[in-house]
């Protein structure tokens, strides 16, 4: 005989829902619209999914201001988790969106933009992400990894070249892999401890001392695999350049940053616990994880010969050195992961929106891809200005101080310095100094080098619009002027990663 | 407006730089060397306002910039940074107004601007990661001159400079980010602020590793061998202009450096390594005299010799007591000049004939005795004549580390008997004897164009050579304080007998300065 189930509607604290419905309800708005009258022009759904991203952005606000009055808050069932991990990773997620979606308004016209579909989509994915970071429950994890993922298939997919098909079918199989070892490796840790809360899974674990650590280690690889098929994680990256390569620069760009920080969340989440159960095999496998991304994208990289490809790689690599933040796993660390990562996706937007722009619609015959070093070749001669911002965000990707990206750097590698991984933070600045050679590469085709095209310059913005120039602009802003913000930042984050308990 | 002079001096003309992208090209010279000069005057107003008794650091600014973490802008000047200063924006100003005809000025005079800044920047950042930023970002410009107005090599040449210089100086940060760790689980508080620093004694252990990391990034920009390689490919293919500021003003960084932050940091390490880098410095010293020799191209020559000359200064560095440290201070300023002018007279010579081999010329003299009487001049000043700036600032040197090892100063002084027979042959082979080429005939004396930044390079070598009291006394000053610091700190019996105290031997060194003169 069942019983009826007992809950009141305020223990559910359905304001935690708020953040990740807006998008829902904006994406269905986007839809009903185009229900009635289709064939609108694709600047209003960019403003709309602007709009409804800003009303987000402030629910999100109002959440944090929740979170520093009352501490971390359960909801629904004890589903949604909002502390202060969740509510940084929202900001990021949303902020970047908002910062990304005016690049659909581009001089020359893509076909995808012009379907209501691509902002709905984009929309639920956004929800997708959201849900993910903002729960230890690994079943809700799953529902949102899926719904993001499949989203973003879908939209590299809309490009339309022959590339973003074999693109999206490649991720979409990877994705699936991903899915399968995720679901896999979620299965074991429920049958180890009859959980699927992260939280009581490390009670249960610690109260009886890993007394299956085989299994345990089994079930982190598996974990692990699928991690590391979303975060590009070394041997788990083959598909990142080919995917990046596929999709426009636009979505690249995005694809490098606000995925990962969710994916980065949730082995967060999971590794925090393992690392410091005292298990050394799992610090071990993390630690030869870590290194190898970082080191051999860094490789690869030198000998690429697309801008694309080359940035794909060094995303694979920076994305190597921010896992050395969970690996190191202090409040520090912690903190200096989203320091980095909030500079990164400055740098990261404007680096990719300066591909964007150059983007031509069609291929032309003497060229081998979009973006080949040899395009970017003379560029100061012939695009001053362009080439010069295009030179900052390369400095600051090679940690250039005073740019952006420099402080994140500084900050995670003291952090690894304070907690005793010298080794390791020796290995992150020689990375860094081979990772400068492959900077310098485009710095030099674009500075000393004489030009190839006989274009006056009109090639390198092509594309370029108000919006995307506005867009470039707030990038290398944020990129230059970093250091006058470094401290508010670090303050705040590190206020929420702490009382957050990590 | 004196409190702020530094920082005036600092983003002054990064500021006239941005400006600079609206002036018209055919004017863009005039800008530029209005900007530099300005620069120079404010440069020397800070000269005859700083106050050469006091030791400690004068017109000090502080700006809090990420105070969480301990990093703030702090700024200040004392007798060794001082001088190091002033010459950064001379050799910017005369480096201007000599340029000759060269493709896009425009840009060129706005790298040169931003270079500027850095290197004001480097030389009086108080605060550690405030120095990197500086030390850091004056990579780019002299990346950019060298791979953009540069010889045949010259992406292979800067993009080598860039590299080397960047792997060593993030070891470095690694070592800072130590330091301030240190500093925090002394005092519970983060700070980079060099002078906090000053007061952490450190147990040896860690000293010797930490004065690994620093000098990982100090050696590999002096160039101390064995890092060196990168420097001849620099200066070959680096543009006139690039070369002089190269080895007058960036070299120099790392030698300041050892001195602002190596010795008084770790005092027993600076003693545990003292032998170990004074052998590094005198094979510096003799074989890159000795590689000098064998060049065939004049502007390798005075590569070369420039490298060798480094090796003095370190050696007077590591000497650990006042004499060696005040002569290597000197001798970075002399060594500043005499190379700076030595570069520009290569440049010279390059303008007119496109060519650097010393078989080409021959009989010079007779053809262009102006230009030969300052070659002549800077030839001596560089193998250290006595009356010209170089002797005072390498006598020093030896002289300071004479009190350390005997046979190791005899080593060194045979060295440079060894320079002195590289220039010689090198002069001879350029000057003397018979024109023999044709096109040596007819070869138009230095201009006046030239001679603005000749000139004033040749007074100052006899100047400071002949009466170089007023330079020396001020850095003087700074040092003692240095060195007292660094025997107060030194916690080793080894430490405390090798860096002198001051108290007691304050009339000793009185006394060589005044040999000196």
């Amino acid at each position: 005989m069942l019983s009826p189930v007992n809950v009141s509607i305020e223990s559910l604290n359905l304001m935690t829902l708020v953040p990740m419905l807006i998008p829902i309800v904006g994406a269905l708005l986007i839809l009903v619209i185009d229900l009635f009258k289709s064939e609108q022009d694709r600047s209003l759904y960019v403003m709309l999914s602007l709009l409804i991203l800003g009303v987000d952005f402030i629910s999100l606000m109002d959440s944090a201001s929740v979170f520093h009055k009352n501490g971390t808050i359960m909801g629904v069932f004890d589903v949604m988790l909002i502390d202060g991990l969740a509510i940084l990773s929202q900001f990021i997620i949303v902020g970047a969106s908002m910062l990304f979606i005016p690049l659909a308004l581009t001089h020359k016209r893509f076909h995808e933009f012009s379907y209501p579909e691509f902002f709905a989509l984009f929309l639920f994915m956004i929800a997708g992400f959201q849900f993910m970071v903002a729960t230890d429950n690994l079943i809700l994890i799953f529902v949102g990894l899926e719904t993001a993922s499949l989203a973003l298939y879908t939209l590299i997919a809309m490009h339309n070249r022959d590339k973003s098909f074999e693109a999206a079918v490649k991720y979409f199989t990877m994705g699936a892999l991903a899915a399968g070892f995720f679901s896999f490796g979620s299965m074991i840790f429920y049958a180890l401890t009859g959980s699927v809360e992260i939280n009581q899974i490390a009670e249960v674990l610690s109260a009886n001392k890993y007394a299956d650590i085989g299994f345990v280690l089994v079930g982190v690889v598996f974990l692990l695999a699928s991690f590391g098929f979303k975060l590009s994680i070394v041997p788990f990256h083959t598909w990142t350049p080919d995917v990046y390569e596929g999709s426009s620069a636009a979505l690249a760009g995005y694809m490098s940053i606000v995925p990962k920080i969710a994916a980065f969340i949730v082995a967060m989440r999971i590794f925090e616990f393992l690392i410091h159960s005292g298990v050394v095999w799992l610090e071990v496998i993390l630690y030869i994880f870590v290194v190898m991304t970082m080191t051999l994208a860094n490789v690869w990289a030198l000998v690429q010969t697309d801008v694309k490809r080359m940035l794909a790689y060094s995303s694979i690599s920076h994305a190597g050195f921010v896992m050395a933040a969970i690996l190191i796993g202090t409040t520090q660390s912690n903190s200096a992961l989203f320091l980095y990562w909030i500079l990164f996706s400055f740098t990261n937007l404007g680096s990719f929106s300066m591909l964007w722009i150059s983007r031509q619609k069609n291929l032309p015959a003497h060229q081998q891809s979009d973006h080949s070093y040899n395009k970017f070749a003379g560029m100061i001669k012939t695009a001053p200005v362009a080439a010069s911002i295009m030179a900052l965000f390369m400095l600051s990707l090679a940690g250039l101080p005073p740019f952006g990206l420099f402080w994140g750097k500084m900050y995670l590698v003291s952090s690894a310095i304070t907690s005793g991984y010298t080794v390791l933070a020796l290995i992150m600045v020689l990375n860094s100094a081979i990772a400068g050679y492959y900077y310098l590469k485009l710095i030099v085709y674009m500075f000393m080098r004489e030009p190839i095209m006989e274009d006056s310059g009109h090639i390198y913005s092509a594309n370029a619009t108000l919006p995307l120039k506005t867009i470039i602009g707030i990038a290398a802003i944020g990129t230059i002027f970093a250091f006058l913000a470094i401290n508010q930042l670090l303050e705040f984050i590190t206020m929420f990663v702490y009382n957050s308990g990590y | 407006m004196l409190d702020h002079i530094l920082s005036i001096l600092i983003f002054f003309p990064a500021l006239a730089a941005m400006l600079g992208f609206v002036v018209h090209k055919d004017s863009m010279r005039s800008y530029g060397v209005a900007v530099a000069t300005i620069e120079f005057a404010l440069s020397l107003w800070l000269w005859f306002a700083f106050d050469s008794t006091v030791s400690g650091m004068q017109f000090m600014e502080q700006i809090a910039l990420v105070p969480t973490f301990g990093i703030n802008y702090i700024v200040g000047v004392d007798g060794i940074s001082l001088f190091i200063v002033v010459l950064a924006s001379f050799f910017t100003m005369i480096g201007i107004a000599s340029l000759g005809e060269t493709k896009d000025i425009k840009n060129l005079i706005i790298t040169l601007l931003f270079l500027q800044m850095t290197m004001a920047g480097v030389f009086s950042a108080l605060d550690a990661i405030v120095f990197y930023v500086f030390w850091e970002l004056s990579l780019v410009p002299m990346l950019y001159i060298i791979g953009a107005w540069g010889g045949p090599l010259r992406i292979y040449a800067s993009v080598k400079f860039f590299l080397y210089t960047f792997a060593g100086s993030l070891v470095m940060l690694v070592g800072m980010l130590f330091m301030a760790y240190f500093y925090f689980q002394a005092t519970g508080q983060w700070s980079f602020a060099i002078l906090d620093w000053y007061r952490l004694i450190l147990p040896e252990s860690f000293q010797l590793w930490l004065f690994v990391a620093f000098f990982m990034g100090f050696a590999i920009k002096v160039p101390m061998f064995p890092f060196h390689t990168w420097l001849p490919y620099a200066h070959g293919q680096a543009p006139t202009i690039g070369s002089v500021i190269l080895a007058a003003i960036l070299l120099k960084m790392g030698t300041y450096a050892f001195i602002r932050f190596s010795l008084p940091l770790f005092p027993d390490a600076s003693v545990y390594f003292m032998f170990p880098i004074a052998i590094l410095a005198i094979i510096m010293i003799i074989y890159t005299a000795m590689v000098a020799y064998a060049q065939k191209d004049i502007k390798q020559v005075v590569a070369y010799s420039s490298v060798s000359h480094m090796g003095v200064i370190i050696l007077g560095t590591f000497a650990l007591n006042v004499e060696g440290i005040t002569g290597s201070i000197f001798l970075m300023i002399a060594h500043g000049v005499v190379s700076g002018a030595l570069f520009f007279l290569v440049g010279v010579i390059y303008d007119r004939r496109h060519t650097k081999y010393m078989s080409e010329f021959g009989g010079l003299a007779h053809v262009m005795p102006r230009y030969a009487t300052i070659f002549g001049l800077m030839m001596m000043a560089s193998v250290g004549l006595p009356l010209t700036i170089n002797f005072v600032g390498e006598f020093l040197s030896l002289l300071g580390f004479y009190k350390q090892s005997h046979i190791l100063t005899l080593l060194a002084g045979t060295a440079i008997i060894v320079g002195a027979i590289y220039m010689l042959a090198a002069y001879k082979k350029m000057f003397f004897g018979v024109v023999t080429k044709e096109e040596n005939k007819h070869l138009p004396d230095v201009n006046k164009r030239e001679l603005i930044a000749l000139i004033p390079l040749a007074i100052i070598t006899i100047w400071l050579g002949i009466y170089p009291k007023p330079v020396l006394g001020t850095i003087n000053t700074s040092v003692e304080s240095v060195v007292s610091l660094m025997h107060e700190k030194a916690q080793t019996q080894e430490a405390k007998s090798r860096i002198p105290n001051i108290a007691k031997e304050a009339s000793a060194a009185k006394n060589s300065v005044e040999e000196a003169h």
